[in-house]
């Protein structure tokens, strides 16, 4: 267990499989990346500063490098639990929370009058709060890399993360409207001034029952078919998991109001199925389900309003959001000209006006930051967010285990497919739901949902670069040396590099 | 299971290639459609960091800016606004600007081009110094009489306009619409007391926001006898020539008789030119319409403006206040054939015919300066925040020259009748030379009449001032109203200009 991270550790397999390298940790690049990411959060906030308050105070880098030290206090757990973890997640990740953090600290100086804006603590405000609660993600997502040795080992309690997701979408769903509702979607607890979002927590427990329940059945799901025009349709019986969960996600559009919770919870199943069976017209039934769904509801918005009547506006003003630009359509479009006038190169971080349009610091961050920040600082957040998803999905490729696989290619998707609901939503390019903006949004419950995620995919990625033979750092004592026990497919056993 | 999550990693790609893609149309191509947006409010603060430039008459500020503490820095404000309204228009925080406040935007909030050495510099100092000043070229005596006589008028009449040029030079002296309306209240930074303003101003059934005397177009009445009147000495007649009259006139192939105001005018089977204009007579010029032809009657009336949908007013190299093209209306048959029914009407002012109180004082105007028509303008300087003079001063120039000099100088004879004999006495000012003619327009069954009044005053064979007054629905002795009110704006402008 000492000096895990040292790559000559593995001398053995050389000689075996001549095509594997010997695995390196890679964590002074991750340390390297990290450093990199922290100046680009503190040259922002002196930006901020700049433009805020015609100065940079000496305190500017306060929060930073508090961000700093907690990541690093990460990076230290990942060298002792995770050595082989891939070392761009971490540095992708802290940037963006970084960039989050400093703009809601610059949203906070917006509301101070320009004449106190000087004498403002650097802790205060909906920016220290949100650096407390990066601090309380990265602990528990610390927790996790040290609890959790073995990726595999989450599949003993399959069963009961996925009753305990269920419930947790269900719960604001069934909760009393004064409870549960902020802004039209029923997506909340809220308890006295506090309110988490169960929904965030959900996805990752729902995400590990589906791997596990679809590697146990993924030989009758994939095998057992009958063939129409041309593609392999599954048995009627076999359809029924997948029905339920159509179900449930129309449920939580009805219920719960939320467009993209809804096809956050159903684009993760039907993807999960997918990549378990290899099968396209899981895909295929489930985008036809999915948007049959939805323009049922628009259709019943339409007509009868009732429940539907949410999704039924949301898409009016998605469809012509300049329709009723003060009242129904001001969010988006307040979001749309921030993003306009921020144009190819932005005002400039603090140099904007992003207070302008309501829930900025939440929903629609992206616009706010997209103002400052323009066409190419958003392009590099996009980015950022690509790599931590690619990266998430190649951890996937490389993992041996069945269950690995689909917990990480899981995760990364829904990841991706979080943020490009949320800023296809803000941007306009399909219709806006509720979501938070995945490590930029304020809020603890979004925050610590998507570092446990990453933990997970360090885990995951951390299994996908160990060596394959001999006693490898990390794994538990009782799993025995050797090939790991589920093997799928033969081109996964090698790591392709 | 690798192949379906390269797949996946695919299609998250395409996803982002997405968002990628919509940001590109939001941000680069939609951006200054967005940016320019009347529902962005960032650029208004923006434009509000620096102070906006004066609006000013003759030194003083009518339209100014003044620090505050909120927000946006400036908070526009125009003093006696109501006197001064609908040249300045007004600069609401959400919304488009009017009036001079919009055509003069750009140099008064510091973004024209012409201050971008101003701009360069604010670079180096770090200041945001202010926009640039507007100096008008209203006479301010000249304005607050038109104001105060257009809105105590002594016929009870709440609607109507006055206007006055200068002929020599095209440079409107005074311009005032009735009803008017304080533009203060409409750019208050709280935009709903604003937005609820301007709401019951637009939904006032008077109009107050329209600005009658560019904008409004009414029937000229009798005041149309003048291009009558150039067509027929452009014709060969002289100011003593007779031409037929009597008591009633009946048109060829119309029914409808045409009488004149009173059974003591012109019932004479012949009258002079000059005595027709003095007492407005309708059988006489409606006889001579038909003789000259509507072809003729559309030409000159063309020559003094009408028909012009191009002319602004504001500066006389671009933009400024919109301006409503007065009309003759069609006075032919389908055949191509004069309908001589209508054009003994028109030929009154009435039938078709449409003037703006703008095309009235511009006839004068053009008579009194000797048959030439000069561009009206409201701009007279440009003055930078330094208040250096280089941006732009108003080189007046000629728009038309829809008469001779000849053809003026019997023009002004028979005008200065009007008002020395005749229906204008009104408008008499002691030891001044004024001219002009009186109108009284029909304006349908159910309204009263519409009083008119366009003339001039002279004084050594120099012009001095064209004015133009009309009262709408004054029924009774609203022409004669009109008339008084016109001398009264006509002696303010001599007295602004120390008498000369």
């Amino acid at each position: 267990m000492t000096a895990p991270a040292r790559p000559a550790a593995t001398p053995t397999i050389t000689g075996e499989m001549p095509r594997v390298r010997a695995p390196k940790t890679r964590r002074n690049a991750e340390l390297a990346l990290l450093a990199l990411s922290m100046l680009v959060v503190a040259a922002y906030s002196a930006t901020i500063e700049a433009n805020m308050l015609q100065t940079v105070t000496l305190d500017f880098w306060l929060p930073t490098a508090s961000l700093a030290a907690v990541f690093l206090g990460l990076h230290v757990v990942i060298r002792l639990r995770a050595p082989y973890a891939d070392p761009a997640l971490l540095p992708a990740v802290a940037l963006l929370n970084g960039i989050g953090v400093g703009f809601l600290r610059r949203l906070d100086l917006a509301d101070v009058a320009p004449a106190q804006r000087l004498g403002y603590p650097v802790f205060a405000g909906t920016g220290g709060r949100q650096l407390a609660w990066t601090l309380a993600a990265v602990i528990l997502a610390a927790v996790l890399l040290f609890m959790i040795r073995d990726h595999r080992s989450v599949s003993r309690y399959a069963y009961t993360l996925g009753l305990a997701g269920i419930v947790l979408v269900m719960i604001p769903a069934v909760l009393p409207r004064a409870y549960s509702e902020i802004n039209g979607a029923k997506l909340w607890i809220r308890v006295g001034g506090f309110s988490i979002q169960p929904g965030e927590f959900a996805k990752i427990a729902l995400l590990s029952f589906f791997a596990y329940y679809l590697v146990r059945k993924r030989e009758v799901l994939s095998l057992a078919s009958r063939r129409f025009l041309g593609i392999d349709f599954p048995r009627g019986r076999d359809l029924g998991p997948v029905v339920l969960v159509w179900m449930l996600s129309l449920l939580v559009l009805i219920f719960e109001k939320d467009l993209g919770t809804s096809l956050l919870y159903f684009g993760m199943f039907v993807v999960t199925l997918y990549i378990a069976t290899e099968r396209v017209s899981w895909l295929i039934i489930g985008l036809l389900l999915f948007f049959g769904g939805a323009f049922l509801a628009y259709f019943l918005g339409g007509t009868i309003g009732g429940p539907f009547a949410n999704f039924y506006q949301r898409a009016e003003i998605w469809l012509d959001p300049f329709a009723d630009p003060y009242e129904k359509g001001y969010q988006l479009v307040q979001g749309l000209l921030g993003l306009g006038t921020g144009g190819l190169f932005g005002a400039g971080p603090g140099g904007g006006q992003p207070d302008k349009v309501p829930e900025v610091h939440n929903d629609f961050i992206f616009a706010g930051i997209g103002e400052e920040v323009g066409l190419f600082g958003l392009s590099a957040l996009l980015v950022l967010y690509l790599l931590v998803v690619e990266r998430g999905l190649r951890a996937g490729l490389a993992v041996r285990d069945s269950f690995g696989k689909l917990m990480a290619g899981g995760l990364a998707f829904t990841l991706g497919l979080q943020v490009f609901v949320i800023v296809g939503g803000v941007t306009g390019l399909i219709p806006l739901t509720g979501q938070t903006t995945p490590f930029l949004s304020a809020g603890g419950s979004s925050l610590m949902a998507n570092w446990l995620l990453i933990a997970m995919l360090l885990r995951i990625s951390d299994a996908a670069g160990q060596p394959v033979t001999g006693n490898g750092p990390g794994r538990p004592a009782g799993v025995p040396a050797g090939p790991p026990a589920q093997l799928h497919g033969a081109p996964t056993e090698v790591i392709r590099p | 299971m690798n192949a379906p999550l390269r797949r996946v990693g695919v299609v998250v790609m395409i996803l982002f290639g997405l968002l990628f893609a919509n940001l590109n149309w939001v941000q680069a191509y939609k951006a200054d459609e967005y940016r320019t947006s009347d529902y962005n409010g960032r650029v208004q603060v923006a434009e509000y960091d620096r102070q906006r430039g004066n609006i000013e008459v003759a030194g003083r500020a009518i339209g100014t800016s003044r620090a505050t503490d909120g927000e946006l820095k400036f908070q526009r404000s125009y003093p006696n606004g109501e006197i001064y309204a609908h040249v300045l228009g007004f600069k609401p925080v959400n919304g488009v600007p009017t009036g001079i406040e919009k055509s003069e935007d750009e140099f008064l909030a510091g973004n024209s081009d012409q201050l971008f050495a101003d701009r360069v510099r604010d670079l180096f100092t770090g200041n945001d110094t202010a926009g640039g000043n507007v100096l008008l070229t209203l006479s301010r005596r000249a304005q607050e009489t038109a104001y105060r006589e257009l809105t105590r008028n002594r016929v009870g009449v709440d609607k109507g306009a006055a206007i006055a040029i200068d002929p020599r030079t095209g440079a409107i002296q005074a311009l005032v619409s009735m009803p008017s309306f304080d533009p203060n209240p409409l750019v208050s930074h709280r935009t709903d007391a604003a937005g609820k303003a301007y709401e019951a101003l637009e939904k006032d059934k008077d109009g107050p926001l329209k600005n009658r005397a560019l904008s409004e177009v009414l029937p000229p009445g009798s005041t149309f006898k003048v291009i009558d009147s150039a067509a027929a000495l452009e014709s060969g007649l002289t100011p003593n020539s007779n031409i037929p009259a009597g008591p009633s006139y009946t048109a060829p192939t119309s029914g409808t008789p045409i009488r004149n105001a009173h059974p003591s005018i012109c019932p004479e089977s012949q009258v002079t030119l000059i005595d027709a204009l003095t007492e407005s007579c309708n059988t006489g010029f409606a006889q001579l319409g038909v003789r000259l032809g509507a072809d003729t009657i559309k030409e000159k009336a063309r020559a003094f403006g009408f028909e012009d949908t191009e002319l602004t007013v504001g500066r006389l190299n671009e933009g400024g206040l919109p301006v409503a093209p007065s009309r003759t209306g069609e006075i032919k048959n389908p055949d191509g054939s004069d309908d001589k029914g209508a054009l003994a009407q028109s030929a009154i002012g009435q039938n078709n015919v449409r003037m703006t109180p703008l095309q009235g004082a511009m006839i004068a105007a053009a008579v009194a300066n000797g048959g030439s028509q000069m561009r009206p303008y409201l701009v007279q300087q440009l003055l930078g925040p330094d208040r250096t003079t280089i941006h732009y001063t108003a080189a007046p120039r000629e728009l038309r020259k829809p008469v001779s000099s000849q053809v003026a100088q019997s023009l002004q004879q028979m005008m200065r009748s009007v008002v020395e004999n005749g229906t204008g006495t009104n408008a008499q000012i002691s030891g001044y030379t004024v001219g002009g003619k009186t109108g009284t327009a029909q304006a349908g069954e159910v309204s009263d009449d519409h009083g008119w009044f366009i003339g001039f005053v002279m004084k050594d064979g120099q012009p001095i001032s064209a004015v133009a007054v009309a009262l709408e629905s004054a029924g009774d002795g609203g022409s004669a109203e009109a008339t008084r009110i016109a001398g009264q704006i006509m002696k303010a402008v001599i007295a602004d200009r120390g008498g000369k």
